[in-house]
């Protein structure tokens, strides 16, 4: 009760000065920032530290194979006993072969979807169509992987009768399916986000509603779909559970999309879970692919920028 | 000002030859126009004849219903989910709030400037030209005439010719706006709808837009929502006061600004209210 009368007959102002007396609040300004830069740091330093393991173990790599036996290469035999090839071409063309199927796949029914559900969709659809399309995004990798092999290859085995157990095309389709609700999700963001009133105006013109999406919509969001689309791609380029499982272990330099292929991230699996040892040549060539895969999701990042920049409509 | 008769080369008639001019020259015959927005009665009872190649302006306090009205003359208030209308808005002898009444034909006759500057983000041609392609036409040294005569129409020729391929964000406001209006031009409609055209503007492009509105009324129908009484009187010929969704009030803009005969108006115009 005192305390209470004590401060009643204190103005605001003369409270004020006493708290600002106390000193610890003085260091916890001062040291906070230098706490948060120190935690966020840690994720800057950690992709640096990735990104050197991988350039400093290639490097090892290239001292036992030459680099253009390696980037010009059309057989990747690591296993053989008597004389082992590493040419990069054979895991390269089965990444690009899933890659292609895959975007094939999304890419229409990824924004046939966006341009549904920000332009013709009413709320109630709207309400039960994306909670299904983010559960869609949820399903894990894994079984999508054996819901190719089990589910998707024998089905398109009735169609076409040469498709072997382990193929392109089933993984491909089904990365596409995996990668297709991120594409509709974030292409329908940047659709949604095109301000109302540009639509009016073309509305007011006599323009159909299918016309608005397609001549003013469309192309003012472009920048923002073509960054999905991206992403897209690269997820499906770093995509592994389903191509270990789907696409099988047989690395080949063609363009044939019914029999067994090796990507880069289903070699890196095959010899990870494996038995090579440390300092060997294969346990190198892991780095050396992996480097390349990064170099991959690195270029289609630039690629994006590059692009949505060419094209973007600002509004 | 001669007119380009680009709707022929889209196979339908071009707008001017098929109107009936009647001898009232009246182009919007409203009748008994009801409007709700759910439960709220908006728009009571609106009788309204507008004459065509004239300027009617509609001025009353916010929320009073000129917008909606304004909105409903090319049906953009059917955008509002939850609107539903009774009555009659007779355009060129067709009721317009007929359910087979076709909303992009309609829009097609009959422009629409809004409040605030809504160009697409667009080169500066594109915009322009996006009605007219949308309606079909593509040959480009006809869209390079329809732009140039529509942006020469909108007053702003001089000021944009060199950066036709810029996009029309990097206008200002001002400019801006007289590009959605060469816009609404570029398709030769037979009315202009402007919402509030100048309110976000500032004064010396306010009046650009005035002059523009002064020359245009020449060729087209112009009915233009106002906050502002001045800006009413200086440029039509015709006013309606709105109060609460109804027509207070409508006569010679001169009429109305000297002598009005209701009570309700005088206190309006005299700035008592609203």
């Amino acid at each position: 009760m005192a305390l209470n009368e004590q401060t009643a007959k204190m103005s605001v102002q003369e409270m004020i000065a006493k708290q600002k007396g106390k000193k610890g609040k003085f260091w916890v300004e001062k040291s906070i920032p230098i706490i948060l830069f120190l935690i966020a740091s840690i994720s800057v330093l950690t992709t640096f530290g990735i990104v050197f393991t991988l350039i400093f173990e290639t490097f090892e790599f290239f001292k036992r194979v030459p680099f253009l036996d390696y980037l010009l290469g059309t057989e990747w035999l690591p296993f053989s006993n008597n004389e082992p090839l590493y040419g990069i071409l054979p895991l390269i063309a089965g990444t690009l072969k899933v890659t292609l199927i895959a975007v094939v796949v999304a890419v229409p029914f990824g924004l046939a979807s966006a341009v549904y559900l920000s332009e013709f969709a009413n709320d109630k659809t709207r309400r039960v169509i994306k909670p299904v399309l983010e559960v869609l995004a949820g399903i894990p990798t894994i079984v999508y992987g054996f819901f190719a092999l089990t589910f998707v290859t024998p089905l398109l085995q009735q169609f076409i009768p040469g498709l072997k157990i382990f193929n392109a095309l089933s993984p491909g389709i089904v990365v596409g399916i995996m990668i297709l609700p991120m594409i509709a999700s974030l292409s329908e963001d940047a659709m949604t986000s095109v301000p109302k009133s540009i639509r009016e105006g073309a509305l007011a013109l006599g323009a159909t509603k299918l016309e608005v999406a397609m001549k003013v919509v469309l192309p003012a969001a472009l920048s923002g779909i073509m960054a999905s689309i991206v992403l897209a791609i690269s997820r499906a380029i770093g995509e592994t559970m389903i191509v270990s499982l789907a696409g099988g272990s047989t690395p080949r330099f063609d363009g044939d999309l019914t029999g067994s292929i090796q990507t880069m991230t289903a070699y890196i699996v095959q010899v990870s879970t494996g038995d090579a040892g440390y300092g060997t040549t294969i346990y190198y060539s892991i780095y050396a692919v992996g480097f390349t895969l990064f170099l991959f999701t690195l270029l289609m990042n630039w690629l994006a920028h590059a692009i949505s920049k060419r094209f973007r409509e600002e509004y | 000002m001669v007119k380009l008769n680009v709707n022929n080369q889209n196979g339908t008639n071009g707008n001017k030859a098929n109107q009936k001019v009647t001898d009232s020259g009246i182009v919007y015959d409203t009748r008994q126009l009801n409007l709700w927005y759910g439960s709220h009665h908006a728009l009571k009872n609106i009788d309204l004849a507008i004459k065509e190649n004239e300027v009617t302006a509609i001025i009353g306090p916010s929320g009073c219903g000129k917008s909606t009205y304004i909105k409903t003359l090319n049906r953009m208030v059917e955008l509002v989910p939850s609107v539903k209308t009774s009555g009659q808005i007779i355009y060129r002898d067709r009721n317009i709030l007929d359910a087979d009444y076709g909303v992009e034909e309609l829009r097609t006759k009959v422009g629409m400037v809004f409040q605030k500057p809504n160009p697409f983000p667009k080169s500066i041609f594109d915009n322009i030209a996006y009605g007219p392609r949308i309606h079909g036409i593509k040959n480009k040294k006809t869209l390079n005439e329809i732009v140039e005569k529509s942006l020469r129409g909108a007053a702003i020729w001089d000021e944009v010719k060199d950066r036709l391929n810029e996009n029309a964000y990097g206008l200002s406001g001002g400019q801006q706006q007289r590009i959605c209006i060469a816009r609404a031009l570029a398709i030769e409609p037979d009315v202009i709808l402007m919402d509030e055209p100048t309110s976000a503007l500032d004064p010396i492009s306010t009046l650009k837009v005035e002059e523009l509105v002064q020359e245009l009324k020449q060729n087209y129908s112009i009915i233009i929502v106002t906050h502002n009484m001045q800006q009413a009187a200086r440029i039509s010929d015709k006013t309606a006061f709105f109060l609460n969704g109804e027509v207070i009030e409508f006569d010679k803009t001169d009429t109305i600004f000297s002598t009005p005969s209701d009570k309700r108006t005088e206190d309006y115009i005299s700035g008592r209210f609203g």
